[in-house]
C-alpha cells in the first residue's frame, strides 16, 4: 500500500486543458485572494459600522447591533453561507430569486459576501473595544469643543481606535483569508477547492495539497506583512504605548 | 485482452489462496476477522440506503457473493461485515489507503484508474448523460453551450465534462457537487442547467424525485457504455482472484440474473419504483462472459 | 417549488437529527476539546520551555496550524491519518480509520494550536515570584508546573478556554466536506432526500445559534463569577 510519489505532475496538463496543474492551482489562488478582499471591504465596512453603534448611547441603536453581532457570531460560517447561497434566491420574488441564481459566478459573489458579513461581526467587537479603550476624556473633549457626534467619532475617536486595533485586524484579515475556503462548498474554485479538483483527477493527494498548503503559507506572510508596513506607516508616534 | 488472459488463468488455477500463506487482503481479512464494504448513500439501484437506514442494492448483493466467497476460502465462522459509506471523490482513496477492502457501487473501471486501484468483473455497462429541465429544450451537447453544467466530485463524468468543454469550445462553467443528490438539487433549484452523470444513475435520481415531470434526459451521451465494476486494491492477485472466481460464477448462474431483475425489473425500495431496464445486448454479454476489462470497445 | 412551507419535515427528522447528528457533533466537540487543551498545554509548556529545539518545534507547528484553512487541514488528515498510522504502527498496510476517528484526530491537533495560545497566555500571567518560591522549596520542574502554575493558568483562562470551545463546537460544521454526518450534515441529507432545504437550513441555523447563544452567555455569567474571587 505505498503511494506513488509524482511530483513532477504539476508540470502535466489538467484535464481542463486550460493550463498545467500549476496553473489550475494558481488559477485558485486568484480566487482566493479576490473573495479574501472583497470579503475583507465588506467585512471593515459593515464591521465599522456597527462597531460603532455598539458604542453609541441610544438603545434601540444597541440592541440592533448586538443582536447583529450575535447573529453572525452563533451561527457557523458554513451555515450562513448556506442560507445565503440556498436559502435567500429561494425566499425572494421569483425574479429576483432567479437573477440571483442565474447571476455568474454566483459563488463568488454569494461567498465574498457571507464571508465579510461574518467577519464583519468580529471586525466590529474588535473595534468596539478598541473605541472602548480609548480614555473618555477624548470624547469629552470633542463635545466640549462643540464637535458633534459624528464629528466626534470621525476626527478624533475612529482615527485612534483603528490604530489600536491594528494588530487584532491583522489576525482578522488572516481569519478572512482561511475562511475563503469554506465557500468551496458553494461551489467557489478557490485554492483548496482546485487542489482537491486536482487529487481527483491526478489522484496525487500529497503533491496537490503541500502545494495548496505552501500557496496558504505565502498568502500569509504577504499578509502579516502589508499589515505590519500598514501600521507602520499610519503609526501618531508616541500615542501607543511601545512603539 | 491481457487482464483478461490473466483473469481466465487465475480463474483456473482453483485454491490458490489456501495453496500457499496468505497475503493482502486475504490476510487482513483472516486476522482482523472483518471484510470492510464500501458503499454509496444514494446510487440508486446499486448502492444506496434505504428509507429504514439499510443499506441494499445491486452492487451490494454482488459484494455479498464475494464476501460468501472469502468466508468459505479462508475457513471462517465468523466474518463480520464492516459498512463505510463512500463518495465518488473519496472511494479511490480509501482502497488505495486501506481503509476499505471492497467498492461496491457505481464505480467506472477505466484505464487511469487502474494505476491506483483493482476491479473485478464489470457489473453493469452505462454512458454518461445529462439531465435537464424540459423546459430548457437541451437534447444534446452543443446544446449547453454556455451554461452552468454541474456533476460530481471525482467521477468519471466530471472529467468527461470538462474535456469535452476544452475539446468543443462549449464555454461552459463546470460546478462540481459533494455528491448525486447535491447536483440534482442544483438543477431543481436552476442553479445549473445540466447535470452530467451515468444514465442509469441519472434515470433513478428522476424517478425517485418528488416530482419527475420537469425533467428530460439528453439525446446524446458523452462517451460509449463504459464498465462498472467492483473496485479492491491493487497488486494483490490472491484476492482478486477470488472476486473474480465468485462473481463470474455468479453472473454465470441463474442467481445473476435473477439478482439483475430485482434491482432492474422490479419494485424497488423506498418507493417501490420500477427502473424497467431490462438486459441489454451489451450487459447479456457480460453475464456470459465475465470481464473485468476497462475498455468500452471490448464491450 | 416550495408551494408552502412544510415545518413537519423537522418534526419527522427530529430523532434523526439529533441521534444520529448532533450526537456525532457533541462528541466531537467535548472529546477534540479535551484532547487539544491536553496538547495544546503541552505545547505551550514546550514553547515556554528552556529548551530551545522544543520551543521552535513548537512554535512551528503552532504558526502551521494556526495559517492554514481548517478545510484544507480537514483533507490532509482525512488521507494522512492512514499512512501514518501504518509509519507509526509498523504495519504492512495502511491503518483503518473511521469517519468519527479522523474527525477527532483532525480537530483535536488543529484546536491544540489556539488552546496552546491561550494556555501560554495563561501560564504567563502567572507571576514570575510563584514560580521563584516553587523552586525555591525545593520542588521539581514537574511539581511547579502541576501544582502550581497549571491549575491556576487553567483557572484564569476557563472562560477564553469554553469560548474556543464554542468556537471549535461551530467549526465541526466543516466535516461537511468529508460528507460525514454531524448535525448539518443530516440535516443537509433530509433537505436534499426531501426537497426541503430552507426548512432544514434555517432549523440548523437556528439550534447552532441557540446553543452557541446559551453556552457564551454561560461562559459571560462564568467569567463574572470567577472575576470576583480573582
Amino acid at each position: 500500500m505505498t503511494y506513488n510519489w509524482n511530483w513532477g505532475i504539476f508540470w502535466e496538463m489538467s484535464p481542463e486543458a486550460t493550463g498545467t496543474y500549476l496553473d489550475m492551482l494558481l488559477m485558485g489562488l486568484r480566487w482566493t485572494i479576490a473573495t479574501a478582499l472583497l470579503a475583507w471591504v465588506v467585512a471593515l465596512f459593515f464591521g465599522s459600522i456597527v462597531g460603532v453603534m455598539r458604542t453609541l448611547p441610544g438603545r434601540t441603536v444597541s440592541i440592533i447591533a448586538s443582536a447583529y453581532v450575535e447573529f453572525f457570531r452563533n451561527i457557523p460560517l458554513l451555515v450562513q453561507l448556506f442560507l445565503w447561497y440556498f436559502v435567500l434566491p429561494e425566499l425572494l420574488p421569483k425574479t429576483a430569486g432567479m437573477w440571483l441564481k442565474q447571476l455568474p459566478n454566483a459563488p463568488f459573489w454569494t461567498g465574498a459576501i457571507g464571508v465579510g458579513l461574518y467577519m464583519s461581526a468580529r471586525i466590529a467587537e474588535q473595534l468596539r473595544a478598541g473605541i472602548k479603550s480609548l480614555p473618555r476624556g477624548q470624547a469629552m473633549a470633542g463635545t466640549a469643543l462643540g464637535l458633534t457626534t459624528v464629528q466626534t467619532y470621525r476626527y478624533v475617536l475612529l482615527p485612534m481606535a483603528f490604530r489600536i486595533i491594528m494588530p487584532p485586524l491583522t489576525s482578522e484579515a488572516l481569519n478572512t483569508v482561511k475562511n475563503t475556503s469554506v465557500a468551496l462548498t458553494i461551489g467557489l474554485m478557490e485554492l483548496t477547492a482546485r487542489a482537491r479538483a486536482m487529487q481527483e483527477f491526478s489522484f496525487q493527494v500529497f503533491e496537490a495539497f503541500t502545494a495548496a498548503t505552501i500557496l496558504y503559507l505565502l498568502l500569509n506572510a504577504v499578509v502579516v506583512f502589508g499589515m505590519r508596513r500598514l501600521e507602520k506607516s499610519i503609526a501618531v508616534p508616541g500615542y501607543i504605548a511601545g512603539k | 485482452m491481457k487482464k483478461l488472459a490473466l483473469a481466465t488463468a487465475l480463474l483456473v488455477t482453483p485454491g490458490l489462496a489456501s495453496a500457499q500463506t496468505l497475503t493482502g487482503t486475504l490476510k487482513k481479512i483472516k486476522e482482523t476477522g472483518t471484510i470492510t464494504l464500501g458503499h454509496r448513500e444514494s446510487s440508486v439501484p446499486f448502492s444506496y440506503i434505504d428509507d429504514k437506514a439499510k443499506v441494499i442494492g445491486y452492487a451490494m448483493d454482488i459484494c455479498m457473493k464475494i464476501v460468501d466467497a472469502v468466508k468459505t476460502e479462508l475457513k471462517m465462522d465468523k466474518l463480520e461485515v464492516k459498512l463505510v459509506p463512500v463518495t465518488s471523490a473519496t472511494r479511490i482513496p480509501l482502497i488505495a489507503n486501506g481503509t476499505v477492502d471492497l467498492e461496491c457501487g457505481s464505480t467506472t473501471n477505466n484505464v487511469e484508474r487502474q494505476k491506483q486501484v483493482a476491479y473485478t468483473n464489470t457489473h453493469f455497462l452505462t454512458a454518461s448523460a445529462f439531465v435537464s429541465k424540459k423546459a430548457n429544450n437541451l437534447k444534446k451537447i452543443d446544446d449547453l453551450k454556455g451554461k452552468t453544467v454541474v456533476s460530481t466530485a471525482g467521477t468519471t463524468n466530471i472529467k468527461q465534462v470538462v474535456e469535452a468543454n476544452a475539446a468543443r469550445n462549449l464555454g461552459m462553467t463546470v460546478l462540481p457537487a459533494k455528491d448525486h443528490a447535491e447536483a440534482f438539487l442544483l438543477v431543481e433549484l436552476d442553479r445549473a442547467a445540466a447535470f452530467v452523470m451515468d444514465d442509469i444513475l441519472l434515470a433513478s435520481l428522476v424517478a425517485s424525485a418528488r416530482d419527475p415531470s420537469p425533467y428530460q434526459l439528453s439525446d446524446e451521451a458523452f462517451s460509449l457504455p463504459e464498465p462498472y465494476g467492483i473496485m479492491l486494491r491493487k497488486d494483490d492477485a490472491p484476492f482478486k482472484a477470488l472476486a473474480d472466481k465468485a462473481t463470474s460464477a455468479f453472473y454465470r448462474s441463474a442467481e445473476g440474473a435473477q439478482t439483475y431483475a430485482k434491482w432492474f425489473q422490479s419494485p424497488i425500495p423506498p418507493k417501490g419504483l420500477n427502473l424497467n431496464v431490462p438486459m441489454n445486448e451489451k450487459i447479456k454479454k457480460i453475464f456470459s462472459n465475465p470481464t473485468d476489462s476497462p475498455d468500452p470497445a471490448a464491450y | 417549488m416550495f408551494s408552502g412551507f412544510d415545518f413537519d419535515v423537522i418534526w419527522r427528522s427530529l430523532p434523526y437529527l439529533f441521534w444520529d447528528g448532533m450526537s456525532f457533533t457533541l462528541m466531537l466537540t467535548a472529546l477534540s476539546a479535551l484532547g487539544g487543551l491536553v496538547l495544546g498545554t503541552l505545547l505551550a509548556l514546550m514553547r515556554l520551555s528552556n529548551m530551545r529545539v522544543l520551543g521552535a518545534i513548537a512554535t512551528g507547528y503552532v504558526n502551521l496550524m494556526r495559517s492554514l484553512p481548517l478545510v484544507l487541514v480537514i483533507f490532509w488528515f482525512y488521507f494522512l491519518v492512514p499512512y501514518l498510522g501504518q509509519m507509526i504502527t509498523g504495519s504492512e498496510r495502511p491503518l483503518v480509520v473511521g469517519a468519527f476517528s479522523s474527525a477527532l484526530i483532525t480537530f483535536t491537533l488543529f484546536e491544540a494550536a489556539y488552546f496552546s495560545e491561550i494556555m501560554r497566555a495563561g501560564i504567563q500571567s502567572i507571576p514570575k515570584g510563584q514560580v521563584s518560591a516553587g523552586y525555591a522549596l525545593g520542588l521539581t520542574y514537574r511539581q511547579v508546573t502541576g501544582y502550581i502554575v497549571l491549575p491556576q493558568a487553567l483557572r484564569n483562562m476557563l472562560p477564553v478556554i469554553l469560548t474556543q470551545t464554542i468556537v471549535l463546537f461551530q467549526d465541526t460544521s466543516l466535516v461537511y466536506v468529508l460528507s460525514i454526518t454531524d448535525f448539518l450534515g443530516a440535516a443537509s441529507k433530509v433537505a436534499q432526500r426531501d426537497g426541503r432545504l430552507i426548512e432544514m437550513y434555517l432549523f440548523a441555523a437556528l439550534v447552532y445559534f441557540l446553543i452557541s447563544f446559551a453556552a457564551s452567555r454561560l461562559v459571560r455569567a462564568l467569567q463574572a463569577k470567577t472575576a470576583i474571587i480573582r
